[in-house]
């Protein structure tokens, strides 16, 4: 199985719209890749989904790069 | 003018599969019809958003909204207009639907169902509601006058044009994006037709289905699709050198106060939706010549539209050429009064009468005008009207001429 980090840029990049090599790690959702403040909470839903676990609304909003979302799976989900 | 329609996905395909007298009908493929009264429709084929949009846009929205702004955006190419700072504020769209994003509803109501609230996407919303083609072009474009919607069932659209013809005329604004965009060929779409018992059952024949005035019609066939057309104010038009296909000179609207969904028998009410067209552009009855009609195929609506034309017509209704496009296109309910006022544009400018296909016996009590059975005629066509008339009791009519 790929490493959750494919996985989340996989992810990024089908919800985005954008190119899997633009999902840089640093990459911001809102000022890097184009989302605006419904794609995020849609991208936090696709997380959710994939990685079958409920994500609180507190956290989802700090979750604003790539990074952020690998680390915050790794940790609840480790 | 752009349109996403059964018979193609442009204007021009249409209309050429128009005037071939071609059927847009056949099975409904896209999930089992097995247990419906009715299993066809004149659906869209071949769509394919992503020329027009990003595929990340398109998912957002309800395969109405997709119609409407492939619709829009061939409207605005077609038109040549530019959207300046200056202009923009003069700019407004009012496009329609029947009954949105259906589709959507539907697939959100079920998601709830299996998997709780937290499932909803935050595009449910924008992506399911009826104003968003006008939304979304303004958004495209930065159209920054009115953004207006309509609803009222099958004359959606024919309202949408009408109003946006009024919003120029009163100077809220001098260009005016308009039309309709409807998809119900879904599970509760079908459903609540087939329940009406508005649909058409020849499930065993459907392009022989839609089959207005004829006397063996059972009722109509669901279409789906947009049109779009772009009004400009005729002077504002002619100075920057727009190819102006017609002049849209009058509208008319009225209520039947009879019936949910049936129309009085004598078609008063269309009677007068025609006679308030008739009269917002100073037209006698004698000097129109081809009426595209609402003739859906259902055994009342055929007869009282039909009354309607000879009670406003009276001696001259005989000289009229009057035809149902929905024999070949089926019923695209919201979206309908915007692809006939199409039609009625293109009858103008290539001066011909399309065809009612299917019409091989006229029903008695709709003899003696011509009904334009199977093949289009060529004609001298110097005005247009096009009816549309909607559950409700709701009916409009728009008069075109030729430019």
């Amino acid at each position: 199985m790929s490493s959750i980090e494919e996985r989340v840029k996989k992810i990024v990049a089908e919800q985005l719209g954008v190119k899997e090599e633009d999902v840089k790690p640093e990459a911001s959702f809102v000022e890097d890749l184009g989302a605006d403040s419904l794609d995020t909470v849609e991208l936090v839903m696709a997380l959710e989904e994939e990685f079958e676990t409920e994500i609180p609304d507190e956290e989802a909003e700090k979750i604003t790069t790539v990074q952020l979302a690998i680390d915050y799976i790794k940790e609840n989900l480790g | 003018m752009g349109m996403v329609s059964p018979l193609g996905n442009t204007v021009d395909e249409t209309w050429a599969g128009v005037l071939a007298g071609t059927s847009g009908a056949g099975p409904i493929e896209s999930f089992d019809v097995s247990a419906f009264s009715t299993r066809f429709a004149a659906t869209v084929k071949n769509f394919d958003p992503t020329p027009y949009m990003a595929a990340k846009e398109a998912r957002k929205m309800d395969v109405f909204l997709q119609y409407g702004m492939v619709a829009g955006i061939q409207a605005m190419q077609d038109s040549g207009l530019e959207v300046n700072e200056e202009d923009a504020p003069r700019m407004g769209a009012c496009i329609g639907s029947g009954m949105g994003g259906i589709g959507a509803i539907e697939d959100n109501a079920f998601l709830i169902a299996e998997k709780g609230p937290r499932r909803v996407s935050p595009f449910f919303v924008p992506g399911a509601i009826i104003n968003m083609v006008a939304g979304n072009l303004s958004i495209k474009y930065g159209l920054k006058g009115p953004n207006l919607s309509t609803t009222t069932a099958c004359t959606t659209g024919t309202h949408a044009i009408g109003l946006g013809l009024r919003t120029i005329q009163y100077g809220d604004a001098d260009v005016m994006v308009c039309g309709g965009a409807e998809m119900v060929t879904t599970p509760v779409g079908l459903g609540g037709f087939c329940a009406a018992r508005a649909l058409s059952t020849r499930n065993d024949d459907p392009k022989s289905a839609s089959r207005p005035w004829d006397s063996d019609r059972d009722g109509f066939v669901l279409g789906e699709g947009a049109g779009v057309l772009v009004l400009e104010e005729y002077e504002r038009a002619k100075s920057r050198g727009a190819r102006i296909y017609a002049e849209l000179t009058g509208f008319g609207m009225s209520g039947d106060a009879h019936h949910m969904t049936s129309p009085p028998e004598d078609g008063a009410g269309a009677a007068l939706s025609m006679r308030n067209a008739l009269h917002d552009a100073a037209l006698s009855a004698d000097q129109l010549q081809y009426i595209n009609a609402h003739g859906t195929s259902t055994p009342l609506g055929d007869k009282a539209e039909v009354a309607a034309v000879r009670a406003v017509f009276g001696d001259v209704a005989e000289q009229l050429a009057v035809s149902s496009t929905k024999s070949m296109t089926g019923h695209l309910l919201g979206a309908a009064g915007a692809i006939e006022a199409i039609f009625s544009v293109l009858a103008l400018r290539d001066q011909v009468a399309p065809p009612t296909i299917n019409l091989d016996n006229v029903d008695e009590a709709c003899r003696g005008i011509n009904l334009v059975p199977w093949e289009a005629q060529k004609m001298d066509i110097d005005a247009a009207l096009s009816n549309s008339f909607g559950f409700g009791g709701t009916n409009g009519s728009l008069v075109f001429r030729r430019a």
